[in-house]
């Protein structure tokens, strides 16, 4: 069932891949996951749209911009309970740091974006309990289990752009 | 994996100032997430109309979702329940006798302090419920504990106002919006409610440690014991929650506080109660109220 590549003119974008708007509509869902209906009586919910957001970026760098985790990451703030503008700084301070590690550590295995995706993850999660919560709150241990679950759900978010995104090689 | 391809962008200077614009961009985006972020710290509820935007549009969704996933999960809970009708009948007489003795003293002391308090011409606070909704998620990623309740200012939900269910206090109403309001748990770090001692009347504060448990200390100066067992409810202290609501249960004992377990668990989902005020904000004078030892 394989039709032939369409004609490209030179300079021109090589054809339109869904990856375009499925990246930000996946992590528009990825952060809409915490109005499945249940109360949590503490943080154990991993941050699915801030998983999303780095799977993307170190999967396809080219869906997004460096400036895509500003919008993406005030749609987080509207439905994670962090004070607003927590996601908006961190996610596009996380993209800036992606892309100096890009220039330094050029050729990556999945190894090493496992372990810049749990820096980023734990970065974030840190930086916004310690904006969120004042120092003597009892969190730490909740906190060290949601980084470890997330950093361990980073795979798998990876193996589901790779799926969202299998139309690329297509044509 | 392969250095990504738009690091250079080549000669063209359209693809050159597109891609350092959107470095201006995102650096500008930190900056303004840096702003937002001193604003909503200095000013909590300076976003409560655009979060409560996005609050109208996912809460009937939770709503939904909820709805039908307690429908399917209740349905083996009805089947077995059918099953235990017969046992549970032959329970509840037996109850019933004993509670018959109960209810004939419990009868006469009502009536005793009928009596006393217009004796005493107390003047009694009500304290209805506005209204009994659901709450339908929280902020389950996040350190805070926020729930959202499906009915807001138009159900005339209030700030300000106690979210209860009959186990025991859940949190306060802190934002509203037509449809929904937002409330913050007892269990959340940032919520601090005056509680007393059933045994003795003895005042404390009941803080929450973010873990799902709360910290209990006394209000006072006194150096206060506590006792795995020791049961609080609300104060009335402060006017904000109704008196005598069970709010912990104290599980281990600290030198100066204590570790509580909430009386109520949100988890449960179901119906939670939204109380007026107690007091409503008087006009500013400088009365004290009344302590929760007096009472």
């Amino acid at each position: 069932m394989r039709r032939p590549a369409p004609f490209i003119p030179m300079g021109a974008r090589d054809g339109q891949y869904r990856a375009r708007w499925l990246a930000p509509l996946s992590v528009m869902v990825g952060s809409m996951v915490t109005i499945l209906p249940f109360v949590a009586t503490f943080a154990w919910l991993p941050p699915f749209g801030l998983i999303m957001l780095l799977a993307w970026r170190l999967h396809r760098a080219d869906t997004l911009k460096v400036w895509a985790a500003v919008p993406l990451g005030l749609f987080d703030d509207m439905f994670s309970g962090q004070p607003m503008g927590n996601a908006m700084m961190l996610w596009t301070l996380c993209f800036i740091m992606i892309d100096v590690i890009d220039t330094r550590l050029v050729w990556r295995d999945f190894w090493h974006d496992w372990l810049i995706a749990a820096g980023g993850i734990a970065f974030c999660l840190i930086a916004g309990r310690l904006i969120a919560t004042d120092i003597g709150a009892h969190v730490e241990t909740t906190l060290l289990v949601q980084i470890l679950v997330s950093t361990a759900l980073f795979p798998v978010a990876t193996r589901f752009c790779a799926w969202l995104d299998r139309d690329f090689r297509r044509s | 994996m392969a250095p990504p391809r738009n690091r250079r962008p080549g000669f063209s200077r359209r693809a050159q100032y597109g891609l350092f614009l959107g470095y201006v961009v995102a650096i500008g985006g930190v900056l303004i997430g840096a702003v937002l972020l001193l604003l909503s710290t200095f000013n909590p509820p300076a976003y409560a109309v655009v979060r409560g935007f996005f609050a109208e549009i996912t809460t009937p969704i939770s709503s939904g979702i909820a709805w039908a996933t307690s429908g399917v999960a209740g349905a083996p809970d009805g089947v077995s329940q059918h099953f235990n009708v017969r046992a549970e009948n032959e329970r509840l007489r037996k109850q019933i006798a004993e509670d018959e003795t109960l209810v004939a003293r419990a009868r006469t002391l009502h009536q005793e302090n009928r009596r006393l308090r217009a004796l005493l011409q107390v003047r009694d606070v009500t304290t209805d419920a506005v209204i009994t909704a659901r709450l339908v998620n929280s902020s389950a990623s996040s350190t805070r504990r926020y729930a959202t309740l499906n009915a807001g200012s138009w159900q005339k939900v209030e700030r300000g106002q106690a979210v209860r269910e009959a186990a025991g206090l859940i949190g306060q109403v802190i934002e509203t919006s037509p449809n929904t309001a937002r409330v913050l748990l007892i269990i959340d770090p940032d919520s601090n409610v005056p509680v007393r001692r059933t045994r003795d009347g003895m005042p404390a504060i009941a803080k929450g440690r973010g873990d799902g448990l709360l910290d209990v200390r006394a209000a006072g100066l006194s150096n206060m014991t506590f006792r795995p067992g020791d049961i609080f409810v609300t104060s009335g202290t402060g006017g904000v929650f109704p008196p005598n609501i069970p709010v912990a249960k104290v599980i281990t004992n600290q030198r100066d506080s204590a570790v509580a377990e909430p009386a109520a668990n949100p988890n449960s989902l179901d119906f939670a109660m939204v109380q007026q005020i107690y007091l409503p904000p008087p006009a500013p004078s400088p009365t004290p109220t009344p302590g929760g030892a007096a009472k």
